[in-house]
């Protein structure tokens, strides 16, 4: 691996004594596209705080391409792009001046700031809405601004917390190829979802975080073939027979997992499993046969769902 | 592990320029934010010294024929209410606007994760509401001069009397907005039990000796006092004593001071999460 741009080392957040982030480790590469993989309350935006030089640690080592951000803070954020959970976007000013105030944040003159702002609401898919009220925004064209806006410094790091929560799918994929397009221009990509497809679309590598510490690091495929199977057979009986017709499936597939509403079956081969279930006279309401995924890996490792 | 990033000098000149001039940067957003609001603050900064000067300084001097002292009641007026003007502005714009920045347009987190300080949030804010009191009090004094107020050659530095005054309440003022979390109406409590009774009994109608001795208090503690004052001092060439003065511009300073320093800390404090 060369030279990571991010190295974390027992890495703590504490909130009095609630320890959000619990001594974390990780390290990222140039150019990688890396996620924070966990349900609420994990401490993923606690995390991006800390990378964003705008939270100060309780303990362990940050270092923000090699520099400490507590020491650092403004050398740091400089280099950064951050489009934080919540949109900041200043709502008093129009769309393509938030560009313009931010840039200025960077000490950029406003002669190089106007070319780039155009040229980021082309790239954010604005260029029509600049001089628009922020407020007359979709959910999806203000999450693209802060993208766009976040870009404005070039930054070598562009941390995305959450990008597309609360956006309908079209939205989320408009916003997926923006940022399929700057990882191919080599930008450093850190982000954090509670969406396994989002993070099996965008990310070379990541880590599953559960209550403040990480489960397991990999690539979305590397993860799913160390902790789950190829294939999840679903069955559901209802009327609250899953558990009791569970206790009879021994044998049956690698292993299960009885959830309130379905049985999910691991195995290499859903349809073969699901014929022997046939065979045992058992009835399933549905079945459906998939392709195992990141939310299997986070069922096994932590016993819940990521989205509750 | 350094030397990889040695020898990139944008990064240096972004930081080294966010650290010199990010005040500015900061003021220079909040200026074109009021943009949004600019005629709401042009008709006011006209509206009130006219209506206000012709109500106190021209009716209701006629109810006080001899003046007060050697000067006019629209004289003695005159100065008070440019402070008042001061004040007011500074009022308005130390609260909801620093309260929205932390909430609901919570622009200074923004700020923040660009390479802007805590303090340099709170130098900006402080610079642009400057600018926007010196603005309304030039105005408001071209009306004073037009009523004929303004006797004194030296009746212009009344501005920067003004200015200091509005200056000093409402940095003390931000240090506490920025310490509100939810609002509960904390604005209102600060316009109606702090900003009011100031305005009332601060000699501003009358002089503060006229008050009983135990309601005097509130003028000597009260910025809006020692700025009108020292606007009299400076219009029409009010006497007293010199140490007098130097408390009239000394304490509403190092009330500034202190409003600033205080809400540089909590904002810091704030943005640290
Ligand atoms: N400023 C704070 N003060 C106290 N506790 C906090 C603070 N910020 C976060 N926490 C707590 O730390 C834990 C982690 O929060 P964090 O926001 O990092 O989670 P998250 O993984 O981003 O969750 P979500 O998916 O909901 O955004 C939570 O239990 C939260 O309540
Ligand atoms: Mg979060």
């Amino acid at each position: 691996m060369p030279q990571p741009v991010i190295r974390a080392s027992n890495l703590v957040k504490k909130y009095k004594d609630f320890a959000a982030v619990g001594g974390i480790d990780f390290e990222i590469a140039p150019g990688e596209s890396f996620g924070f993989l966990g349900p609420n309350g994990a401490g993923k935006s606690t995390t991006m705080r800390m990378i964003g030089a705008v939270s100060t640690r309780t303990g362990g080592e940050l270092e923000i391409l090699g520099l400490d951000p507590d020491k650092y803070g403004p050398e740091v954020r400089s280099q950064l792009g951050v489009v934080p959970q919540q949109d900041n976007l200043d709502v008093d000013l129009r769309v393509r001046d938030n560009l313009i105030v931010y840039g200025r944040y960077f000490g950029l003159p406003t002669r190089t700031i106007a070319p780039r702002a155009d040229e980021l609401l082309g790239f954010a898919q604005l260029s029509d809405r600049a001089k628009a009220r922020v407020e007359d925004l979709s959910g999806g064209m203000k999450r693209r601004l802060t993208i766009a806006r976040a870009l404005i410094n070039d930054p070598k790091i562009l941390l995305l917390d959450e990008p597309t929560t609360g956006l309908d799918p079209q939205a989320r994929h408009i916003l997926w190829d923006r940022l399929f397009r700057l990882k191919e221009q080599g930008t450093t990509l850190v982000l954090t979802t509670h969406y396994m497809d989002e993070a099996e679309q965008l990310c070379d590598r990541l880590v599953v975080v559960d209550k403040g510490s990480i489960m397991a690091e990999g690539s979305p495929a590397d993860l799913i073939r160390r902790f789950s199977s190829r294939e999840v057979l679903e069955v559901r009986f209802g009327g609250g027979r899953n558990e009791e017709v569970a206790s009879q499936l021994g044998g049956i597939g690698d292993r299960h997992e009885v959830l309130p509403d379905r049985i999910l079956v691991y195995s290499q081969d859903g349809e073969a499993e699901l014929s022997r279930i046939h065979q045992l006279g058992l009835k399933p309401i549905t079945s459906l046969v998939r392709r195992s995924s990141l939310e299997d890996v986070f069922l096994r490792l932590t016993g819940r769902s990521l989205i509750e | 592990m350094s030397a990889v990033h040695e020898g990139r000098s944008t990064p240096d000149v972004a930081t080294a320029k966010a650290r010199r001039w990010g005040s500015w940067y900061v003021a220079e957003h909040r200026l074109r934010s009021m943009r949004a609001y600019a005629q709401t603050i042009l008709a006011t900064s006209i509206g009130n010294p006219v209506v206000y000067l012709f109500a106190l300084g021209v009716g209701l001097a006629t109810l006080v024929p001899t003046g007060v002292g050697d000067a006019t009641y629209l004289q003695f007026v005159a100065p008070a209410l440019l402070a008042t003007a001061a004040v007011t502005v500074a009022t308005e714009e130390f609260t909801y606007p620093v309260l929205m920045g932390f909430k609901w347009n919570p622009i200074f987190f923004g700020m923040n994760a660009a390479p802007i300080s805590g303090t340099q949030i709170a130098n900006g804010l402080a610079l642009s509401v400057l600018a926007r009191i010196l603005v309304t009090c030039v105005i408001y004094f071209l009306f004073m001069l037009a009523f004929g107020a303004v006797p004194s050659p030296i009746g212009w530095l009344a501005i920067l009397a003004a200015t200091l005054t509005g200056t000093a309440i409402g940095l003390a003022i931000m240090a506490y907005t920025c310490t509100v979390e939810e609002d509960k109406g904390q604005m209102a409590v600060i316009m109606r039990f702090i900003v009011t009774p100031l305005f009332l009994f601060s000699g501003t109608f009358f002089p503060l000796t006229q008050l009983p001795l135990y309601l005097q208090w509130i003028g000597w503690i009260s910025p809006l006092w020692h700025g009108t004052e020292l606007g009299r001092l400076l219009t029409y060439g009010y006497e007293e004593p010199i140490w007098l003065t130097v408390i009239h511009v000394v304490y509403p300073l190092a009330l500034a001071v202190f409003g600033l320093v205080a809400a540089q800390r909590i904002i810091t404090r704030r943005l640290d999460k």
